[in-house]
C-alpha cells in the first residue's frame, strides 16, 4: 500500500496512472487502438493541446485566462474573413495572430499594469471578444471561399495531418522555454514568490504581458486551425473551451498556486482528456455523461494533486 | 513544585535528518521556560509536535501527569496547548472581539450576541491588563497590539500551556516590555509558558528555566536560570566557545560610492541624505517605524521615489526598477526573507542565479552547466550548508536561506553597493559570524555597504559608521570612534529627543 502509494504520490505518479489507464483502455475497448482511432484522438485534442502550452506558463506565473474560448472563435472568425476578403491566406492568418496577439497584450496590461485580478479581468475580455465575434459575423457562419484553407487542417506529413504535427512542435518549443531559457525560469520564479523575484531584478509586469500575450498569439495558431478543420469561422466554437485546458493543466501537475509546471506533466494531462473522451464515444456514451465524466476526471486530479502536496510537505 | 508539562524521549525524524532525539524534560507549574538552540537544533520541531501539528516518532508528552495523544492541533488545543507562531493567525477583518470568539460565537440561532461578544472580551482583557479596544478591526492594529490578542485568544480559551515562538522579533522595545510584563501575569496566574527565543537578556529577563537544544538533542536543561552564565548558554548552543562574534576589523576607505541626495518616496516623507564610501559598512539603526526599510527600499528603487537622486561613482542611478539598479551595481538583501527574498518550491539553484543568468543566456537561452557550475562556486564560497544545489530553499536554515541571497548578488558582476536589511534576522549565532565574515570581505573588496538593523548591539559590532533614524529623519551620524549606546539609543528616541539633557552628535 505505501508503495504504491509512493509511487501514485512521486514526480511521475501522472504518468502512471496514464500509462495504465491507456492499457486498460486498450484492453477493453475496441477499435481504439487501431491508427486511425489514435489519428483521430491526437486531432481531437489539438485545440485544448496547443493552447494548454501557454496556459501553463499563465497558470505557473500565478494567472488566470478565461478567455482563450472566446479568442479562438474570434480569431478564426477574423482569418476566414480577412482572406475571404483580401483572397489572400496568409493575409488572414497575419490578421488572426494580430488580433489574438491585441487580446492577449490587452489582458497582460490591465492585469499587470492596473493590478486588475485576472480572473475579473478574462472574464471581461472572455465576453467582449465573444462579442466582437457574433457582431463581425452578425451571428452566423461564416464559409471559407479558398479551398486552399482547409488544407491547413486537412494536409498530411508522413501520414500525420498537420495540425498534430504543429500541437507537436508547440510542445517541444514551450518545453524548451520552460526550462531551458531564462523566460520560463522566471515564470515559475514569478508564480513561486512575485515580489521576491521583483526585488531579485525580474520585470514582473513585463514578464506577465509577454506571457499573456503569448497565450493570444498561440490562441489565434489553434483558431486558425479549428476554423479549417470546421471548414468555417464560427462565431460560438469553442465554447466552454477554456476550462477544458485549465483542466488539463492542472490534471498534468501545474499548480494553481503557481510555480510548478512540466511540460511533459500537461501533454499527459492534455492526452488523459483525450482518452476519456475518445474512448465514451467509441463505447457510444451518450455526449451528456461525458460532462460529468470530465467533471469527476478533474475533480480526481486536484485530489490528487493535494495528496501530493501534503505528501511533500511532510517530508520537508 | 511539580511538573507540570514534560517531554519524555521525544523523538522525530524527517527523511534524511533526526530532528529530535529522545528529548526529555520537564518544566514546572507556573513557570516560564526557555527553550534555545540554533536554528535547525529541534526547537521548531519540538513545538510542532507540542501543538499537535506534527506527531511524534517516539516519546509522550505529559500535562499535569496526563498522557497526551492528540493527533491534531483541534486535540492539543482541546487539551489546553496554544502555540502562538510569528506568523500570527488573526482575521484582519474582523474586529479584536470577533477575532477571539471565533469559531464559537456566543448567540442562539446563528444570531449573535453583540453584548456579550464586546463584554466578555473587554472583561478578559482588563483582567490580563491587556489595553486594546475590542471593536478595533485587528487589520487597524499593530504587530505588537496583534500578538497581544493571540495571547488573549489563549487565555480565554483556557490554555495551560501558552508557547510563543519568536515572540519579539517584530516588536519595539516599548511593545517587547508591555508582552513581558503580560507574561509575568500569566505566570502569577500558573500559566506555563514555553519561550523560544534567540535573544539572551530576555531569556534572562523572562525565563524561571531553560532548555538547550543542539542538533536535535538535549544540551542542557537547567531547572533554575539564576545559575547559569551567558557564555555558558551560547557554548552550550554551538558546543564551542565564541569569544567575540562580531569579529570586526579596521579597513581604510576609498572615493565616495554611494551618494543618496534628498530621495523622498511615499513612506519616507522627509528628505533624505547620506553618503558611503568604498570599503565602508554603514549601519542604519533606528526604532521600529523610523523609516530604515523605506530607506533602504527607496535607495534600491523597490519603492519609487518620489524626489531626489542616487548615484554610485558618479553615475546617476534609475528611480523605480530593481533591475536598473542592479545594472548600475546597487543591490539589496531585503527585511523579510520570506516575502520579499526567497523563492519558495524553487532549488537553491535557481534562487541564487535568477539574476545573474542573463549574463551567461545568450537569446535568453540558460546555459545550465554554467549555471550550475556558478550555484556551485558560491555555495562553496558562502559555505551554504546543503547536500545539493538542487534542494528546495525553503528546507535551507534562516542563515543559510541568507547566504543564498547573498550569492544571488554576489554571482552578480561589478555589484559596487550590497543593501543588506536585518542580515541576522531570525539566524542563529554560529551562521551570524559567518555573515559578518562576509560582508568584511567585501568591504575589503571595495563595496560599500549599508546594514540595516534595529538591533543595536550588531550595529554597533559590525558598522565602521552609525546613521541613526528617528520618525523618517536622520537623526545622528557617528563614526566608530564615537559609538556610545546611551547617545545612539537617545538619537533614535523620539520622545527623549527634545529633551535638553542628553547631548547629541550634530546631524551633518
Amino acid at each position: 500500500m505505501t508503495h504504491l502509494k509512493k509511487i501514485l504520490l512521486g514526480e511521475q505518479g501522472l504518468v502512471v496512472i496514464f500509462a495504465v489507464a491507456f492499457v486498460i483502455v486498450s484492453l477493453t475497448v475496441p477499435n481504439f487502438l487501431s491508427e486511425r482511432n489514435m489519428l483521430g484522438l491526437l486531432q481531437s485534442v489539438v485545440t485544448i493541446g496547443i493552447i494548454a502550452c501557454t496556459m501553463m506558463f499563465c497558470l505557473a506565473s500565478r494567472d488566470f485566462d478565461l478567455s482563450v474560448g472566446s479568442t479562438v472563435a474570434f480569431s478564426g472568425m477574423v482569418a476566414v474573413m480577412a482572406s475571404n476578403a483580401s483572397g489572400s491566406i496568409l493575409l488572414g492568418l497575419l490578421a488572426a495572430v494580430l488580433c489574438g496577439a491585441v487580446v492577449g497584450t490587452i489582458n497582460g496590461v490591465v492585469i499587470a499594469r492596473f493590478r486588475i485580478n485576472a480572473l475579473i479581468t478574462t472574464l471581461a475580455t472572455m465576453q467582449i471578444v465573444r462579442g466582437f465575434a457574433l457582431i463581425a459575423s452578425d451571428g452566423r457562419a461564416v464559409g471559407i471561399n479558398d479551398p486552399g484553407f482547409y488544407q491547413l487542417a486537412l494536409s498530411r506529413f508522413l501520414g500525420v495531418p498537420t495540425p498534430i504535427w504543429v500541437m507537436g512542435l508547440f510542445f517541444i518549443v514551450f518545453g524548451f522555454v520552460l526550462n531551458r531559457t531564462v523566460f520560463g525560469k522566471n515564470t515559475l520564479a514569478i508564480g513561486g514568490n512575485p515580489e521576491a523575484s521583483r526585488l531579485a531584478g525580474v520585470d514582473v509586469a513585463r514578464m506577465r504581458i509577454w506571457i499573456f500575450a503569448l497565450q493570444g498569439i498561440v490562441c489565434a495558431v489553434a483558431g486558425v486551425l479549428l476554423a479549417s478543420r470546421i471548414t468555417s469561422g464560427q462565431p460560438n466554437a469553442a465554447t466552454g473551451l477554456e476550462l477544458s485546458v485549465i483542466s488539463a493543466c492542472v490534471l498534468g501537475g501545474v499548480s494553481l498556486a503557481g510555480g510548478r509546471a512540466a511540460m511533459t506533466g500537461v501533454i499527459v494531462g492534455v492526452l488523459i482528456m483525450g482518452i476519456a473522451e475518445n474512448a465514451m464515444n467509441l463505447l457510444n456514451i451518450q455526449a451528456f455523461y461525458q460532462y460529468v465524466v470530465r467533471g469527476l476526471i478533474l475533480l480526481l486530479a486536484v485530489l490528487l494533486d493535494n495528496l501530493r502536496s501534503v505528501a511533500g510537505r511532510q517530508r520537508v | 513544585m511539580q511538573d507540570f508539562l514534560e517531554f519524555r524521549s521525544i523523538s522525530k525524524g524527517y527523511p534524511g535528518v533526526q530532528a529530535l532525539s529522545d528529548v526529555s524534560f520537564a518544566v514546572r507549574k507556573g513557570a516560564v521556560h526557555g527553550l534555545m538552540g540554533e536554528n535547525g537544533a529541534g526547537k521548531s520541531t519540538l513545538i510542532r509536535v507540542l501543538s499537535g501539528d506534527q506527531s511524534a516518532d517516539q516519546g509522550e508528552i505529559r500535562i499535569d501527569g496526563e498522557v497526551q495523544h492528540y493527533r491534531s492541533v483541534r486535540d492539543a488545543f482541546h487539551a489546553g496547548v496554544i502555540v502562538i507562531h510569528q506568523e500570527l493567525q488573526l482575521v484582519p477583518e474582523l474586529t479584536v472581539a470577533e477575532n477571539l470568539w471565533l469559531g464559537h460565537f456566543p448567540g442562539k440561532g446563528g444570531v449573535i450576541d453583540q453584548r456579550k461578544l464586546i463584554g466578555v472580551v473587554s472583561q478578559k482583557l482588563a483582567e490580563i491588563g491587556i489595553d486594546v479596544d475590542p471593536t478595533a478591526k485587528v487589520a487597524s492594529l499593530s504587530i505588537g497590539e496583534r500578538q497581544m490578542v493571540e495571547i488573549a485568544k489563549a487565555v480565554m480559551l483556557d490554555a495551560r500551556v501558552i508557547a510563543l515562538d519568536e515572540p519579539t522579533s517584530s516588536l519595539s522595545s516599548r511593545e517587547s516590555e508591555i508582552l513581558f510584563a503580560l507574561i509575568d501575569r500569566l505566570r502569577a496566574n500558573g500559566t506555563v509558558i514555553l519561550y523560544v527565543s534567540h535573544r539572551l537578556d530576555e531569556i534572562f529577563r523572562l525565563c524561571d528555566s531553560l532548555t538547550v537544544l543542539r542538533d536535535g538533542k538535549l544540551a542542557a536543561h537547567h531547572p533554575d536560570i539564576s545559575e547559569v552564565t551567558r557564555d555558558q548558554i551560547i557554548s552550550e548552543m554551538v558546543g564551542r566557545e565564541i569569544a567575540n562574534i562580531w569579529g570586526w576589523r579596521g579597513r581604510s576607505f576609498g572615493a565616495e560610492r554611494l551618494r543618496v541626495e534628498s530621495i523622498a518616496g511615499p513612506k519616507l516623507k522627509f528628505p533624505l541624505s547620506f553618503s558611503v564610501r568604498r570599503g565602508e559598512i554603514v549601519g542604519f539603526f533606528g526604532l521600529i517605524g523610523a523609516g530604515r526599510s523605506e530607506m533602504a527600499r527607496l535607495v534600491y528603487g523597490a519603492d519609487a521615489r518620489s524626489q531626489g537622486s542616487v548615484s554610485v561613482d558618479g553615475a546617476a542611478v534609475p528611480a523605480d526598477s530593481p533591475p536598473k539598479s542592479i545594472r548600475a551595481g546597487i543591490v539589496l538583501c531585503p527585511e523579510d526573507r520570506k516575502f520579499d527574498g526567497i523563492v519558495q518550491g524553487r532549488s537553491i539553484e535557481e534562487n541564487m542565479t535568477i539574476s545573474s543568468r542573463r549574463h551567461f543566456s545568450p537569446f535568453g537561452i540558460i546555459n545550465p552547466k554554467k549555471e550550475s557550475e556558478l550555484a556551485d562556486k558560491f555555495i562553496a564560497k558562502l559555505r551554504v550548508r546543503t547536500p545539493s544545489r538542487r534542494q528546495d530553499i525553503v528546507n535551507l536554515s534562516g542563515g543559510n536561506q541568507q547566504k543564498v541571497i547573498l550569492g544571488r548578488w554576489l554571482s552578480e558582476e561589478g555589484i559596487k553597493v550590497l543593501i543588506i536589511d536585518e542580515p541576522t534576522r531570525g539566524i542563529d549565532v554560529g551562521a551570524k559570524s559567518e555573515i559578518y565574515e562576509i560582508l568584511y570581505g567585501l568591504a575589503e573588496q571595495g563595496m560599500a555597504i549599508v546594514v540595516v538593523s534595529s538591533e543595536l548591539p550588531e550595529v554597533m559590532g559590525i558598522a565602521d559608521r552609525i546613521i541613526v533614524m528617528c520618525e523618517g529623519r536622520l537623526a545622528a551620524d557617528m563614526p566608530r570612534a564615537d559609538f556610545d549606546e546611551r547617545r545612539i539609543l537617545a538619537a533614535a528616541l523620539p520622545d527623549i529627543k527634545n529633551g535638553k539633557d542628553l547631548p547629541l552628535t550634530q546631524v551633518r
